[in-house]
């Protein structure tokens, strides 16, 4: 694996929920799931209501649930937006 | 004591229990302005990534969608006008109001008919007042407002906006926005904004670092902008609601304030005043016993 990392950002209009370095997220689309590493080509995805999960450095996995929500990839930079996340 | 002295006292007792009132709403303002502010920053990032993401779907690919699409000719507008529910906070909602009516104005010189949305009991009770259309309005949030809240407002305006207005009665061709921008804890400045049709180059907030790489779409570009312009909208529609409320809460402080250094000042020349009377009392009854004994001198003086 890659030494890469992943910069996310997971923001909702009311606060910004979890940021931090990762190695993979997970997310499902409209098409379908989609894992992210890093080096991922530039994408902007809308999301279903569903899980997002982003196993960040250290290892750990964090699950959110997220309804209304957007992904963005780029230049190792990925940000979720949702309208609520918990 | 006389009927004059027990009068000032009273005045002095009633505005000092009023400095009170006054004193405890400024400080509960100030309290609320930084909670506001937070707020609002705290809105930034998720706006921010929001802008950045239309602009990405605007630069790279050419869909139009209905909501940027500007109708050729015109029909109705809507104006958003966002106001406070309680008053006690100085000229912020007339001052809102005022730039309203002035939209208004221009908007009906271009042969626009108008469709009012309210926000705020103030609002509502200055155009009830004067038997002016209201298209529909919403209370109970303003010094608190919550993205579900911009949310409803939003659905209903982009709802409107969709509609064809030549043809249905609720439809609108564009959309304005008033609201009271917080520059600083002591500027407040009321402004209109047109919100639809979105022109989606932004000028206001940092510009996206660098040039935008090309974006894979997924589904496609299309329906990505779909699902991306009204979260757009609503953002814009809940930082506007958080500026206002930032802004309500910075206009009450400032208005409270005032009112309590005039208590201050009112209790000062109250005092002076009741000393006088006390002191005015108090040279009376000396003199009247003075010229009591005086009599009684003189009478018995007279007797002898």
């Amino acid at each position: 694996m890659s030494d890469k990392l992943l910069t996310v950002e997971f923001v909702t209009p009311e606060k910004r929920v979890w940021s931090g370095k990762a190695t993979m997220v997970s997310a499902r689309t409209l098409e379908g799931d989609l894992g992210i590493l890093p080096d991922h080509s530039p994408l902007l995805g809308v999301l279903v209501d569903g899980k997002v999960s982003i196993k960040s450095e250290d290892g750990t996995n964090v699950d959110f649930n997220v309804s209304g929500g957007f992904l963005s990839v780029a230049n190792n930079r990925v940000s979720v937006l949702g309208e609520s996340a918990s | 004591m006389g009927a004059q002295l027990r009068i000032y006292r009273r005045r002095i007792r009633s505005v000092k229990a009023t400095k009170k009132i006054t004193r405890a709403m400024e400080l509960i303002s100030a309290s609320r302005i930084v909670k506001a502010q937070q707020r609002v920053s705290a809105s930034t990032p998720y706006a921010n990534e929001l802008t950045r993401a239309v602009s990405a779907v605007a630069t790279f690919s050419n869909t139009n969608h209905p909501l940027t699409t500007e109708s050729t000719n015109p029909k109705r507008a809507a104006v958003l006008i966002i106001t406070s529910d309680r008053g006690m906070a100085g000229a912020y909602s007339s001052s809102a109001i005022k730039e309203a009516d002035g939209l208004i104005v221009t908007l009906k010189q271009r042969g626009l008919e108008v469709d009012t949305y309210l926000v705020g009991r103030k609002a509502v009770n200055y155009f009830k007042f004067r038997n002016r259309a209201i298209k529909n309005s919403w209370t109970g949030f303003s010094d608190n407002p919550t993205y579900a809240h911009a949310k409803t407002i939003s659905d209903e305006l982009i709802a409107a906006f969709i509609k064809d207005a030549q043809v249905d009665i609720d439809g609108v061709d564009e959309l304005h926005i008033v609201y009271t921008e917080f520059k600083s804890m002591i500027t407040q400045i009321a402004m209109n904004k047109r919100m639809l049709p979105l022109e989606v180059v932004e000028s206001d907030g940092p510009a996206p670092a660098g040039l935008l790489p090309m974006y894979e779409f997924e589904p496609n570009a299309g329906e990505v902008l779909n699902a991306l312009l009204p979260r757009y909208i609503e953002s814009r529609v809940y930082n506007a609601l958080l500026q206002s409320a930032a802004s309500e809460h910075a206009a009450r402080r400032r208005a409270m304030k005032s009112a309590t250094d005039n208590a201050d000042e009112l209790i000062k020349s109250l005092t002076r005043l009741a000393n006088a009377a006390r002191q005015a009392e108090i040279t009376q009854e000396i003199s009247e016993i003075v010229g009591g004994a005086d009599a009684l001198a003189s009478a018995s003086a007279g007797s002898e």
